[in-house]
Parts: structure tokens; C-alpha cells; sequence
């Protein structure tokens, strides 16, 4: 049947409900779509599936044991998320990490980059359409890098090895060359992925133009890390505010241009590369030396005052906000979550675009539900 | 055309690689020292005891609070005629490995140096079909070391390492 002009069809707005439980949503993350056809109008998102109260726990325990408990908050990256929040306690308790423990910091946090940037890859590559395998082959990279903190930490994904004031121990004696072998799969596993991925015309077709954000906007969402660095904001807290040795070696901020899904990829992945200039740069420099201080107090008390303390997580800007009022927990802690505020571009990002490009919106802010939850 | 070519291209050299896939159950890989699977309790094989004594250090350290123990007077002890110097040892002891969440602590905070990681790998293949089963009390805790399964790890802490 024609529809006459007399006899318009009237059109229906449909609600789709994508998540809790979909394999596209990253973990547990809701979205309601409103959809006209196969165009997106509106996007609900729904969070808090994965609180644990990691804050308010966090209140409970000392500093040793928090530590432990930040692995929680951010699984992809919990080097990164150690970091910060040991950082805030030696800033409370005004301890200085010696040379050797922050160099080491420094390599782990940015293998645990790599890690994080290789999983986004291959979950991408699904999002994208292209089962199996990018994702197979993201695994085998990250495989290799999982295994070498294991060697060091003794776990695969709770490392639980930053301590205030240090590391809980020192690497083992390979740790070099450890580095090193994991380094060369490492960049073989980049350039595989620029070959099969980044100059293949269909997966450009794909996403080129697809959630664009401008800069404009994603500094007023308050986005951080490689989403807003594609936008070509070069806003990075490595950069920003040095922390650990990052103002001692060479490396580069990575912009991209128009903001669209391509360049959150392309960002990602140029900044692995820069990743592994850092990490060889710090390998030149680590000599040896204590890992702890050596008036490390038994039982550790922060002085009464708060701190904010900010790092470049894989994901972007993760903060510890830490109030103290004296002892030896925090009176109040805080977790900025980078994915959380990147998140918040969602519906910009996805508003007028097909259905399908609504999860490539979603999974190129590589979003980790941990993090926004906590 | 020539993108998608490259595309193929870096599928088929993987052929050539090696592969890095394990047949696991049927192959276990070795674990590194440091492994950390779940703690249990070490046994001194010189005075034929645990070493814990039951000082609920690591049960007060616990951040998940999974640990109960008790202590009890040494049998064993020098003033009753054995041949132990420990006063106080280990009555019962319970770790709930369901909730451990394999934290280290516990053995930072021994000073006894009576609780360890366990680096094998039975600490991983631990399923079971009731989560009660995962309530290991001393008997289980010990029966790894004082078997002499576990090779034990001493962590090098603020000592300058050679590199
Ligand atoms: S490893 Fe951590 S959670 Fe597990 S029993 Fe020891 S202190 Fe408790
Ligand atoms: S394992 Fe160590 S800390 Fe725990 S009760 Fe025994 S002796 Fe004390």
C-alpha cells in the first residue's frame, strides 16, 4: 500500500531497553533508547547496578587495607587506581617515595595502560561489528602483560602492590628484561591492530563521523583522558600537573581532530605507542635503591587536613579527594571517576544517530563499570 | 580495497605465529613464586606444630573480616615436658575463602611468619557446589604445607636490588 498524501502514516516513537545484562553495555549499565525508525532520540542512561560503597567502606579501613580495596574500584587499570589513592595518603602522611619505588610506579602504571587500551580494542572491535577477531588478539597482547604483574605482584588483576610510601616488594631480578619482551609483542600487537583495524575502509566507513562531540562541549561535560583528547583538547593530567617522574621524560600529548568515534580509537591507540617510549625511557633510568622509605612508621597516621591527588588513568582524570582527621583512616574519601563524567556525553553523543551506532557511541568512551559505580 | 587486503594480510601471518593458547585443564603452566592464590597456614616441621599461635593479629588486620581463630595453652610446651617454645598455639582456626579477597594483609601483619599465600595451584581450582565448602578450617589450612606442597616465597622489602 502507498501511503497518499491524504493519508500520512503516522509514526510511533519505540523505547528500547538495552541492558542491564547486555553484552554491549560493558558490564552492568542500563540505557533506555527512544527510537523514531532506527534513528536514536533520546537516551536514558541508568547507573549504580555495580555499588558496592567503595567510599564509605573505604572509611573503615586503614590505609594498608584500602589499598587493597581500590583494585575494586577500577579492575581494568587498578595500578592506576592504587596510585592515586596511595598518592593522597603520602600526601597526608608526608612521606617521600623513593626514586627507584616511583620509576617502578611509573612502568607498572603504564603497562597497566597498555592492558586497559588493548581490552578497549578488542571490545571495540565488537562493538564495531567485527566478532572474535580483534578481540582474540587483544587478549593474547594483554595476556602477555597480565602475566609479567603476575610475575611481579603475584595477582592478575588485583595487584595490591602499591603501598604508601612504596611497593609492598621489590621486582624480581629479570624485571628488565621482562619489561622488555613484553615491550616487542606489545608493539608488534599495536602495529597488528593499525593494520587490521586503522586503514581498513570498512571499520572507517563505520565509525568516521559517527558521536561527534566538540570540544567545547566535552570540556563543558567535564570529559577527561583520551575522549577528550580526541576532540582536540590536549588535556592530560600527565602533562597538566606531572606527577611520579613524567616531567623527566619525552613523550607526547595525543590530540585528535574532529571528536568522532574514529578519532577516540585512533587516540587510544597512538597514545599506546607513546606508552611504550615512557616505559623505555624508565627502564634506561631505574637503578637500584630502597623501595620503602626507611623511617616507614609501623602504623601509619595521617596528619588532619584533606587533599585532593589527581592521575591519568587509561580512562582519564581518576581523583581521590581525602579527608583526614588525624589516624589512620580517611575520614572521608572520594573517588572522581573519569568514565562516570565521560558518560555524561552520552546522550549528546548518541541523539540523531542509528541505533547501532549508539553502542559504538557507548563502547569508544570504554567505559568501565566498576569505576562509575563503585 | 587495499585497507581491507592489509586487513587480511595480518590475519593470515598469524597462522605462521606461534600459537600462545594452553589445553588447560590437561596442562598446567607453571606459576611464579609470588602467586597468590588464597593464605593458609604454614607448619614447622622442626618442632612438628603450626606455627600460628594464635595472636588474631592477622584476624584483626583482615579487611573483609573472613577469619576466625583460637587460641589455646601449648600441649606441646617446654614447661610441660615437650618440646616447643611456643606458650600459645592454634585451637581452631577458619578462613572463608568466599570471602577472602586475597589481599596480602594477613601475611604482612603475622609475626610468626605462620600464614602464607598459597602458590599452587590447588589454591586456584578451588570449586565447589555449596559456597559452605569454601570454610576451610585448620586441618584443611595446614594439610598443603604440612604435606611440604608449597614452595615458600620471602619478599624482598627494602633491600637495594642488583638490576
Ligand atoms: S588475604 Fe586479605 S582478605 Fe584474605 S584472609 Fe588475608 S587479610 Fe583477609
Ligand atoms: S597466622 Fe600469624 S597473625 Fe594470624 S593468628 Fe596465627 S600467628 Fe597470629
Amino acid at each position: 500500500m502507498v501511503a497518499s498524501p491524504q493519508h500520512e502514516f503516522e509514526t510511533q516513537d519505540l523505547l528500547i531497553n538495552v541492558g542491564p545484562q547486555h553484552p554491549s553495555t560493558h558490564g552492568v549499565f542500563r540505557m533506555v533508547l527512544t527510537i523514531d525508525g532506527e534513528v536514536v532520540k533520546d537516551v536514558v542512561p541508568y547507573i549504580g547496578y555495580l555499588h558496592r560503597g567503595a567510599e564509605k567502606l573505604c572509611e573503615t579501613m586503614d590505609f594498608r587495607q584500602g589499598s587493597g580495596f581500590m583494585d575494586r574500584t577500577e579492575y581494568l587499570a587498578a595500578h592506576n587506581a592504587e596510585l592515586s589513592y596511595v598518592m593522597a595518603v603520602e600526601a597526608l602522611a608526608g612521606l617521600e617515595v623513593p626514586e627507584r619505588a616511583q620509576w617502578i610506579r611509573m612502568i607498572l602504571c603504564e603497562l597497566n595502560r597498555l592492558s586497559s587500551h588493548f581490552m578497549f580494542l578488542g571490545a571495540f572491535g565488537i562493538d564495531v561489528g567485527v566478532f572474535g577477531t580483534p578481540f582474540i588478539y587483544a587478549w593474547r597482547e594483554r595476556e602477555a602483560i597480565i602475566d609479567l604483574f603476575e610475575e611481579i605482584s603475584g595477582d592478575r588483576m588485583m595487584y595490591a602492590y602499591f603501598r604508601p610510601g612504596g611497593l609492598a616488594w621489590d621486582v624480581p631480578l629479570n624485571f628488565k628484561e621482562r619489561v622488555r619482551e613484553v615491550l616487542k609483542s606489545t608493539r608488534q600487537g599495536i602495529k597488528d591492530f593499525d593494520e587490521l583495524l586503522t586503514q581498513n575502509e570498512i571499520f572507517r566507513a563505520r565509525t568516521e563521523g559517527v558521536g561527534t562531540i566538540s570540544a567545547e562541549d566535552a570540556i563543558d561535560w567535564g570529559m577527561s583522558g583520551p575522549s577528550i583528547r580526541a576532540s582536540g583538547v590536549p588535556l592530560d593530567v600527565r602533562r597538566e600537573e606531572p606527577y611520579l617522574k613524567y616531567a623527566d621524560v619525552d613523550w607526547d600529548v595525543i590530540t585528535g581532530e574532529n571528536g568522532d568515534v574514529f578519532d577516540r580509537y585512533y587516540c587510544r591507540l597512538l597514545e599506546m605507542r607513546e606508552s611504550v617510549k615512557i616505559i623505555e625511557q624508565c627502564l634506561e633510568r631505574l637503578e637500584s635503591g630502597i623501595i620503602v622509605p626507611d623511617k616507614m612508621p609501623r602504623m601509619l597516621r595521617a596528619a588532619p587536613g584533606e587533599v585532593y591527588i589527581r592521575t591519568e588513568a587509561p580512562r582519564g582524570e581518576y581523583g581521590i579527594y581525602m579527608v583526614s582527621k588525624g589516624g589512620n583512616r580517611p575520614y572521608r574519601l572520594k573517588v572522581r571517576s573519569a568514565c562516570l563524567s565521560n558518560l555524561q556525553a552520552l546522550r549528546q553523543m548518541s541523539v540523531d544517530q542509528y541505533v547501532a551506532d549508539a553502542i559504538l557511541v557507548l563502547g569508544s568512551i570504554d567505559i568501565v563499570l566498576s569505576e562509575v559505580d563503585r | 580495497m587495499r585497507g581491507i587486503a592489509k586487513s587480511l594480510m595480518v590475519t593470515l601471518s598469524t597462522f605462521a605465529r606461534k600459537p600462545v593458547t594452553r589445553d588447560y585443564p590437561n596442562y598446567h603452566r607453571e606459576l611464579p613464586e609470588r602467586d597468590r592464590a588464597f593464605p593458609l597456614l604454614l607448619w614447622d616441621k622442626e618442632v612438628d606444630e603450626p606455627f600460628c599461635t594464635g595472636c588474631h593479629a592477622c584476624e584483626r588486620a583482615c579487611p573483609v573480616e573472613c577469619m576466625t581463630v583460637l587460641m589455646k595453652d601449648n600441649p606441646n610446651h617446654k614447661s610441660t615436658g615437650g618440646n616447643s617454645s611456643r606458650r600459645k598455639i592454634i585451637d581452631k582456626f577458619w578462613i572463608d575463602y568466599a570471602r577472602c579477597m586475597r589481599c596480602n594483609v594477613c601475611v604482612e601483619v603475622c609475626n610468626f611468619d605462620a600464614i602464607a599465600m598459597n602458590n599452587t595451584w590447588q589454591g586456584h581450582e578451588l570449586s565447589v557446589h555449596d559456597r559452605k565448602d569454601l570454610v576451610m578450617d585448620l586441618q584443611q589450612l595446614l594439610s598443603l604445607s604440612h604435606g611440604g606442597g608449597i614452595k615458600e616465597w620471602v619478599p624482598v622489602v627494602g633491600q637495594a636490588n642488583e638490576q
